[in-house]
């Protein structure tokens, strides 16, 4: 359940952006989770609930924003989506592929006032 | 305790001792002026664009552990399973095996116990016991603190055992220089597709148990085939940590890569 570990940075980046930006309630988060980062969407979502309580974010709404995988073929160079790490490449058949997008965890953006 | 999340409710106990996380102190008090405070209007929102990494803090750890390890010329490895794939027997072996030519100590990483640490200590090495408590994975803040408690010593080896999991310590890294993977032939052969994450992020897989093969239906070359898969970079030793077949060439393996960190070390050390 390393969710929870991410949730808890969400809530970390959130209250150091408060002090620098002064602001003192979060309306709405906007994470960017890859399809290929290995979080559970409905997991960050529980995780993330329980940790901003009694925070700044408490109460907030959470909008996950999901990236498609992007592998590149090592072989080939083609470029495609991937869905998982273990796809061979269409065009020439190679595992193994690269990844180029697809497997980040950030927080992009909050509304706040 | 600490106020800001309760952790250090012993809840991460590092050889028995609180992880102390640190946590910035708040800003000074802001008070709205005196007009301001009048002012009755809903209060209008603005977007904020953080874009900041979920792993950032972890991994500003480990790139400080990383710096103390190469200033200081330490071959650390850090080694991930499932529960019950030999890794402490594994690395009892390996301590036995290298006992007086090679200087070496042992971070291990448990829900609860310091069986494991006890273990190691029984095999004549320094070892140190992370017990994450609740937690599913080793940190870079964690083993930072254990390698200060431990006190390593110039060009010796660190091998850290995480916590019996695939899932989640392949995205913390820890500031070592190899995630190693072991696979016992008790397992599914599948188990790479499974748990594609840990395999992509390892550099070696040690085929563990493999002298139970012959009572096995297990397809080793399928499993090795499945890894390649996903990382066709990925190393792979046969190895029986119990029988002693690979051991050769798993010790020669980690021996290279000590000598590749003392060789790397900077000959002025600020560490």
């Amino acid at each position: 359940m390393h969710e929870m570990s991410l949730a808890e940075s969400v809530r970390e980046i959130i209250e150091e952006a408060a002090r620098k930006q002064g602001f003192k309630q979060v309306r709405t988060v906007w994470l960017e989770i890859g399809q290929l980062s290995c979080v559970e969407m409905d997991a960050m979502r529980f995780c993330f609930d329980t940790v901003v309580r009694d925070s700044i974010a408490d109460g907030a709404r959470l909008e996950i924003v999901e990236t498609a995988g992007q592998g590149r073929c090592n072989a080939c160079g083609h470029e495609t989506q991937i869905a998982t790490l273990y796809e061979a490449c269409p065009q020439c058949g190679n595992y193994g592929m690269q990844v180029i997008a697809g497997d980040a965890m950030r927080v992009k953006e909050l509304e706040v006032e | 305790m600490c106020t800001t999340c309760g952790c250090g409710m012993g809840a991460t106990l590092i050889g028995g001792r609180a992880l102390q996380r640190q946590h910035k102190p708040d800003g000074p008090m802001r008070f709205r002026s005196h007009d301001a405070a009048h002012v009755e209007e809903a209060t209008p929102s603005r977007i904020i664009k953080l874009e900041q990494d979920l792993l950032a803090k972890n991994n500003s750890y480990a790139d400080a552990n990383r710096c103390y390890l190469l200033a200081h010329g330490i071959f650390a490895l850090n080694l991930v399973s499932s529960p019950g794939s030999g890794k402490t027997t594994l690395l009892v072996k390996t301590i036995t095996a290298l006992n007086g030519t090679q200087p070496l100590a042992v971070i291990e990483g448990d829900q609860q116990t310091d069986n494991d640490a006890a273990r190691i200590r029984a095999a004549g090495a320094p070892a140190i016991q992370i017990n994450t408590g609740k937690g599913c994975h080793l940190d870079a803040q964690m083993v930072g603190q254990a390698m200060q408690q431990l006190g390593l010593q110039d060009d010796s080896l660190l091998l850290i055992e995480n916590v019996g999991n695939l899932v989640c310590p392949a995205s913390f890294d820890l500031g070592e220089a190899h995630k190693v993977v072991i696979l016992s032939v008790t397992e599914g052969e599948d188990k790479p597709l499974k748990y594609p994450d840990m395999f992509r992020a390892a550099d070696l897989m040690l085929l563990n148990k493999c002298d139970l093969l012959p009572h096995l239906d297990f397809d080793a070359d399928l499993a090795i085939e499945y890894a390649h898969r996903i990382n066709p970079k990925l190393q792979v030793i046969r190895i029986s940590a119990t029988g002693g077949t690979g051991m050769a060439e798993w010790l020669e393996w980690i021996k290279d890569g000590c000598r590749n960190a003392v060789a790397a070390k900077p000959e002025a050390s600020f560490g």
